[in-house]
């Protein structure tokens, strides 16, 4: 324990009224409990008695004085949960981590405990581990919680916004997909083209995404550099009519499966996209709100 | 000032007391066990209470922290009043049936029935101590920890406090860490000796060997 940073994170909360609790938290979050000298330190900086700061302390169920493990693990225990077998989630846990509730791991890695009510009981019975929440748990699903949580809950594919959706598209010309499933990115398969600047020529895999701008390229291309967009299959430049609405550089056309055209700025770094579905066009959301206009 | 009627009487008492203060002015007591004169109140024995209101709407407050206001109704010793005082009371005993001042209380307003589990519980949190270390004696040493059945009253993580001169106001003050009179019955809920039972300790068979040394109690007095 740092005494330095207990009075850092004094002295960022300075002037706020009512700061204790946020204090308290902040140090639960550093060290996972609150350690006894830490207490004494915002006692002395704050100006307030060690018996306030360790009245408010003892208070709050939330604020441990024990040592408690990296991750915590809460098996709620209130009336729905328990007429649910929530005691056999308990269970579970004890003999898979060897603890009963109240305990922390040896190795520091987990802490049990139970509490009495997570206040969504229709959703039970209801886990609750380093803020994220199981519901309708299950005894045999225990032993699934505990990798989820040992790995720190890293964000699973397919877990993403909902405004980013894949789309299909295709060449204008030739009519083949331009899709490539060999070479997905960000788990879908990706748009292939081929481009041309400089006199230097090479493949792009873009994501399908519609609103993420994630690419491969073959060579480095620097921002603000217009392309030449190819289809890969018969090697046709890709063309269109309309210039950019941000840039003002010519935008190319493909089709889309399903009717209409996906509209692309050739700047790179623009990143401006547009759907043109029967002649109303869709913005790319992250340039700014959806306008309706004909297409020419 | 400020006009408000107690026990049917118009009194004008100064804006700021609260209606005990107000009370114990004109003359009416109100029973008390966590107030004291020179803290501040803190409402936790309730020992205290009123009733404020016209009837159908009328509540229970307790008096020590309810502000004077224009134009209200208390009444100090109504039915509803004597009733949940006497359950106060009762409650009290059955966490705390050694202390003294508790027996007497009890004895003074006609309690002579006790029908809780005793707890011998050493302290009822009326925070009397808490508020003599910081107020009167600037201490700080010692306050509340815990909440709900873990609440006690202690040092920060129980060990001695480097703030406390151990001047023992705390201890003074406590109603709850004496010895009450027992008379030869150590575990009897009441001490009933005095006031409620026939006869009083005084006048029982053996009272002079029992060499009592406690502050007279309610009987005595009444002798």
């Amino acid at each position: 324990m740092s005494p330095e940073y207990i009075k850092e994170i004094v002295s960022n909360h300075k002037g706020e009224l009512g700061a204790l609790i946020s204090i308290l938290e902040d140090i639960q979050d550093r060290y996972h409990y609150l350690p006894e000298e830490a207490l004494r330190i915002v006692a002395g900086e704050t100006g307030r008695s060690l018996v306030d700061i360790y009245g408010v302390a003892t208070f709050y169920k939330a604020f441990s004085l024990k040592p408690r493990g990296k991750h915590h693990i809460s098996v709620c225990m209130g009336t729905a949960c328990h007429v649910r077998s929530a005691p056999g989630i308990v269970d579970e846990f004890t003999l898979q981590l060897g603890l009963r509730p109240g305990e922390t791991t040896q190795d520091g890695e987990f802490t049990l405990e139970t509490v009495n009510c997570l206040g969504t009981c229709a959703l039970g019975p209801i886990v609750l581990a380093d803020g994220h929440y199981f519901s309708n748990v299950k005894r045999q699903d225990v032993k699934k919680i505990l990798p989820k949580i040992k790995s720190g809950f890293v964000e699973e594919p397919g877990d993403r916004e909902d405004r980013l959706f894949p789309v299909e598209v295709y060449c204008p010309h030739c009519n083949h997909s331009l899709m490539d499933e060999q070479n997905p990115i960000e788990d879908y398969p990706a748009i292939s083209l081929g481009y041309s600047f400089n006199e230097m020529r090479g493949w792009v895999r873009m994501s399908s995404l519609y609103g993420s701008h994630c690419l491969e390229s073959e060579h480095p291309i620097a921002a603000d550099t217009t392309v030449k967009l190819f289809c890969p299959q018969c090697h046709a430049e890709l063309v269109g009519k309309t210039a950019c609405f941000d840039c003002g550089s010519p935008m190319v056309k493909l089709g889309f499966l399903g009717g209409g055209s996906l509209l692309m700025c050739t700047l790179w770094g623009c990143n401006n996209s547009e759907i043109s579905l029967n002649g109303h066009h869709r913005r790319d959301e992250h340039t700014g709100e959806s306008r309706e206009h004909i297409l020419g | 000032m400020v006009t408000l009627t107690i026990n049917g009487l118009k009194v004008r008492v100064e804006e700021g007391m609260t209606i005990l203060e107000a009370a114990r002015f004109v003359g009416f007591p109100i029973p008390t066990l966590c107030h004291n004169d020179g803290l501040s109140p803190y409402g936790a024995c309730r020992l205290c209470v009123v009733e404020i209101g016209q009837e159908p709407k009328s509540k229970l407050v307790s008096s020590c922290t309810y502000p004077v206001e224009e134009g209200l109704t208390v009444r100090t010793a109504s039915q509803r009043v004597l009733k949940a005082r006497g359950m106060i009371i009762e409650l009290l005993l059955a966490s705390c049936p050694q202390s003294k001042t508790i027996q007497d209380l009890a004895s003074a307003h006609g309690v002579h029935q006790q029908r809780f589990k005793q707890e011998y519980e050493d302290c009822i949190l009326c925070g009397l101590c808490v508020r003599t270390c910081s107020e009167q004696m600037m201490a700080h040493a010692i306050g509340f920890r815990g909440r709900g059945e873990n609440r006690s009253i202690g040092t920060p993580f129980d060990i001695s406090s480097d703030v406390c001169r151990l001047c023992g106001g705390c201890m003074y003050i406590c109603p709850a860490c004496q010895l009450r009179c027992t008379y030869n019955q150590p575990q009897h809920a009441i001490c009933n000796a005095c006031a409620n039972l026939r006869p009083p300790c005084i006048e029982k068979e053996g009272y002079n060997n029992l060499m009592c040394y406690m502050e007279p109690c309610v009987a005595c007095e009444i002798k």
